[in-house]
């Protein structure tokens, strides 16, 4: 393995690193959006809008994403809805998390028991206070460990949008390697990248979790 | 006390789905200042009747009115209604990710748009009386039962409820702290604060209450002063539980 190869194709990942950053911040913020959609009809057992969100739980979460992503990519436009591969990417990575977040936020809500509910609405406070003040902290630090799962699940995932091309760390390992044929050297710039993004994830993860624990619970 | 009605209820009916009636036509009025305190054998209906009245269980009929409006699990101008009626739990409920002094203040703050620091003055003065000024800045899990419901207590009376329903407040605590608590709740009686409690603490119902209710299945079986109630109790059912709570000693 060559280190002049490396140095050479460090701004070419780094380049990759930013687009698998971007896509992945965006599919995460957005897929906690939906998660918080969908876990939030169903807590409430919002009719209709609740089979909607079971409908499309389970659909997401029983299909490959790079299923979706060319279902997205490749089928949609022939309905008339053609997106840049970016835009793509993002929807696919949404698609698929909304689902998981969902889940992940629903077994938090679930675990917070009724009667924090009732001695909340007790004291005065409407369905919105109580969900705001009472019942959303404590089931966000429960579902704490899974959503952060998640996260890094999510980063992960962003490898597929190689397949419409869209240029990720991913994809410029797997460009370099059918240009240069220097596998070793772009697999082991794709792992340290990889890990580079990941490993403070994970680290942050598991330092807020401690956190929220110490934070007064197990009450 | 005075002869002014705060809560009434009237021909309370109340059944969970699909079993027999848990309350069967419960009638009684509640005076401004009076401490009335429910009694009866487990599953007769008393902390059902409570939660009754504090809206947190639909009923099938009859009526529970607070100075005339009426409660109900849905009714309109709920939140406004269950602000001056202060409810403590068994289980105590505080609120575990936040310190005592916010779980005492949420309310204040958020529902009755109280300042920020006259609400903190509030829970320090109403702390500093339960004895737990220094435990302000700790959390719920820090403390013990006893005084975990004395802030329980405390959390309720900084929404100035009216009246204060304590259900089966001291069940869960070890002996040595049912004391604690106890005397709180003894504190607030000779202040004039209206109270309903479920208890089954009998020396205590004995010494603070005005009136007892004794209910079994679904019904008042009996309603009369506290003297009365455990030296001549006039039914079966009423000395059959009295005699639950004592021992004699045997030969």
């Amino acid at each position: 393995m060559s280190v002049d190869i490396l140095l050479e194709y460090l701004p070419l990942f780094a380049q990759g690193a930013l687009v698998t950053l971007k896509i992945s911040a965006a599919g995460i913020i957005l897929s906690l959006l939906v998660g918080l959609v969908c876990c939030y009809v169903q807590y409430y057992r919002v009719p209709v809008l609740r089979q909607i969100a079971k409908g499309y739980i389970e659909l997401s979460r029983n299909t490959p994403m790079l299923v979706q992503l060319f279902f997205i990519y490749f089928g949609l436009p022939k309905i008339g809805l053609s997106w840049s591969r970016e835009v793509c990417a993002i929807a696919a990575l949404v698609f698929l998390g909304g689902s998981y977040m969902a889940e992940a936020m629903r077994s938090g809500l679930e675990a917070v028991d009724v009667i924090q509910t009732e001695s909340a609405v007790s004291l005065g406070m409407n369905r919105f206070q109580v969900m705001r003040f009472v019942v959303f902290p404590q089931a966000m630090a429960i579902a704490l460990p899974a959503i952060s799962a998640n996260v890094v699940f999510l980063i992960k995932e962003t490898s597929v949008v190689s397949a419409i091309a869209l240029a990720d760390l991913m994809y410029v390992a797997k460009d370099l390697i059918g240009n240069d044929y220097n596998t070793s050297e772009a697999l082991f710039m794709l792992v340290v990248f990889y890990l580079l993004i990941l490993l403070p994830v994970s680290l942050l993860a598991s330092y807020a979790e401690r956190r929220i624990r110490y934070a007064g619970y197990g009450a | 006390m005075t002869d002014e009605i705060l809560l009434s209820v009237k021909d309370l009916v109340k059944s969970y789905e699909g079993t027999s009636e848990v309350l069967n036509g419960i009638s009684l009025d509640i005076h401004k200042g009076e401490v009335v305190v429910v009694l009866g054998p487990s599953g007769c209906g008393k902390s059902t009747l409570l939660r009754c009245m504090n809206g947190l269980e639909e009923y099938q009929s009859g009526s529970i009115t607070l100075d005339g409006e009426k409660i109900t699990k849905n009714g309109a101008n709920m939140t406004a209604l269950r602000q001056r009626i202060g409810m403590v739990f068994q289980s105590y409920e505080l609120f575990p990710h936040l310190s005592i002094q916010d779980n005492i203040t949420l309310a204040p703050v958020q529902v009755q748009k109280v300042p920020k620091e006259q609400a903190q003055a509030e829970a320090e003065r109403l702390l500093e009386r339960v004895d737990l000024l220094d435990k302000r800045t700790a959390y719920p899990r820090q403390l013990s039962g006893g005084q975990k419901q004395r802030v329980a207590i405390v959390r309720a009376l900084a929404m100035h409820p009216e009246v204060m329903l304590f259900d089966e407040v001291t069940a869960a605590l070890d002996p040595e702290m049912v004391r604690e608590v106890l005397d709180v709740m003894l504190t607030l009686a000779e202040q004039g604060m209206t109270m309903v409690i479920v208890t089954h603490e009998m020396n205590f119902a004995r010494a603070v209450a005005d009136r007892i209710v004794f209910i079994d299945g679904g019904v008042i079986v009996e309603e009369t002063d506290p003297e009365t109630f455990f030296e001549h109790p006039s039914t079966e059912r009423a000395k059959q539980f009295l005699k639950t709570f004592t021992f004699e000693k045997k030969a």
